[in-house]
């Protein structure tokens, strides 16, 4: 099984610079904005949005993470998981638009358990959704507001998001599959 | 991780592991809502046949924040009493569907027994069994050390260094057994004192330096001094003269808290007998974790429960 390579690290950036104008654009302006990452991929591509948004606005890129482990609807079906931490900006996320922000957007499940985990600790004005990768395939009606790529996938094929924070390098590949 | 019975199977890797989700359970804990819905749909049974308010309430507030139901049984006003035996009851919870048994028992080894009798398919969590062990307490007293130690930062971190002095009823104390195995598998130098008459016996083989002499033991300056309590319920033989001997010779009174170090850690497993093992200044004190053992110990219990009932049955 070979692994196609369909993003760069240089592409990446540019994606993750065009999702972070589209959420200031549509969000008009940086105020009350919190970024929160879906671990452990999403963390990072959360702060790497917060520093471009700080960059463009500075004060702006208020970043937090969201683990969503106690909230997932297969934990009975999964060897157990262990939970990581969850941290929310100090100045909470009431009255707030929250992005949540996640590396692959595939059957919608993880971000359905974001949600409920957002209702435990607040209610924000909004909420967005940030992938870097949509790869299709949805069980549940949820769509991302911000995507670095649409990639059309078979459920066979296999995605890997890799980012130098965690794996040393930047890069998306496409693994398996019939192709 | 199947069941719970000891603290003597524990690894350094799984206790760290242990300790970190319980971490992540204590930040729920400051939340408006202090609910998770990880458990929900199980049940825990609560089944104490010895009297408990703290580890049974820690134990239900625990099965409680993760949405889990809860049902307590204990011995007193339970069919227990007309002589139902340990088999008998644990069919029963079986058949109403318990998903995991929380057992405080009187006689050492009914834990096990019921996790390998084949008379229950739950998982079994040890809440204190006779002399034996008491592994709840130990994970809830390393996290309260950690904790106090690194702050912040304590996620992964082991208790390597740690110098530990456990005082007090050693021959009847399961906290002190599951201390002794947990805190030396992270890593601790672990230390007892005791009169001679409270010390166990066949004691070589275990992981501790004995003394028996508190004034020597406080002058080493311990980062831990951990005050067991007298149990009143235990002392059918003549272990020492009077309850004012035993407080003068091993207490922790007001003049020995003023030669420990202040950064040494006062803890106490509760409940606490004042004036006896310890003084009321003592307990009191900023260096003092009793209150802060009790909170944790809803932590690490939630975390406990969470790693025997989630995940797939398969994994054995």
């Amino acid at each position: 099984m070979t692994a196609r390579l369909v993003l760069q690290s240089a592409d990446i950036t540019r994606a993750l610079t065009r999702i972070s104008h589209e959420i200031l654009e549509s969000n008009r302006g940086a105020s009350d904005l919190v970024l929160l990452g879906i671990p452990t991929r999403g963390i990072v591509l959360a702060r790497r949005i917060g520093e471009i948004l700080d960059s463009i606005e500075p004060g702006s890129g208020t970043v937090g993470f969201l683990d969503v482990t106690m909230y997932r609807d297969d934990l009975a079906k999964n060897p157990t998981r262990a939970p990581s931490p969850t941290q929310i900006p100090a100045g909470g996320i009431d009255g707030k638009t929250v992005v949540l922000v996640d590396d692959v957007l595939y059957s919608g499940r993880t971000i359905r358990a974001a949600l409920d985990a957002l209702n435990d600790i607040g209610r924000p004005r909004a909420v967005r959704l940030a992938a870097l990768v949509d790869r299709g395939h949805r069980e549940l009606p949820i769509r991302a507001d911000f995507v670095g790529k649409n990639l059309p996938t078979s459920s066979s094929e296999r995605i890997n998001v890799r980012l130098l924070e965690v794996d040393g390098v930047d890069e998306i590949t496409i693994e398996g599959g019939d192709a | 991780m199947r069941h719970l019975l000891s603290t003597r199977d524990l690894g350094r890797d799984e206790a760290v592991a242990i300790l970190d989700v319980a971490e992540d359970m204590a930040d729920v804990a400051d939340r408006e809502i202090k609910k998770l819905p990880a458990l929900r749909g199980k049940t825990v049974v609560n089944l104490f046949f010895e009297d408990s308010t703290r580890t049974r309430i820690s134990f239900e507030a625990a099965a409680k924040r993760l949405s889990a139901d809860v049902i307590n049984f204990s011995a007193k006003g339970s069919s227990v009493s007309k002589g139902e035996s340990l088999k008998d009851t644990a069919q029963t919870l079986a058949a109403m569907g318990a998903d995991a048994v929380v057992v405080r028992h009187q006689a050492s080894g009914a834990p096990s027994v019921l996790a390998q009798s084949g008379w229950i398919d739950a998982g079994i969590v040890n809440a204190g069994d006779g002399t034996h062990e008491h592994p709840t307490q130990a994970l809830l007293d390393a996290f309260t050390i950690r904790r106090r130690l690194h702050g912040a930062s304590a996620r992964g971190r082991d208790l390597d260094g740690v110098t530990v002095t456990i005082v007090g009823d050693i021959l009847h104390s399961r906290v002190a057994r599951s201390n002794v195995w947990l805190l030396s598998a992270l890593g601790a130098h672990v230390s007892f004192v005791a009169p001679a008459t409270l010390m166990p016996i066949g004691i070589r083989g275990w992981p501790v330096t004995v003394g028996y002499d508190l004034d020597a033991a406080i002058a080493a300056k311990p980062d831990v001094v951990m005050m067991l309590r007298i149990q009143g319920e235990r002392m059918n033989a003549a272990f020492f003269p009077t309850a004012r001997e035993y407080a003068r010779q091993w207490g922790l009174d007001d003049e020995r808290l003023a030669k420990l170090p202040a950064s040494s850690l006062v803890m106490h497993p509760g409940p606490m007998n004042r004036g006896l093992e310890i003084s009321a200044k003592a307990a009191d004190s900023a260096q003092s974790t009793v209150l802060e053992q009790v909170a944790n110990g809803v932590s690490v219990r939630m975390a406990v429960l969470y790693l025997l009932l989630s995940g797939n049955a398969g994994e054995k």
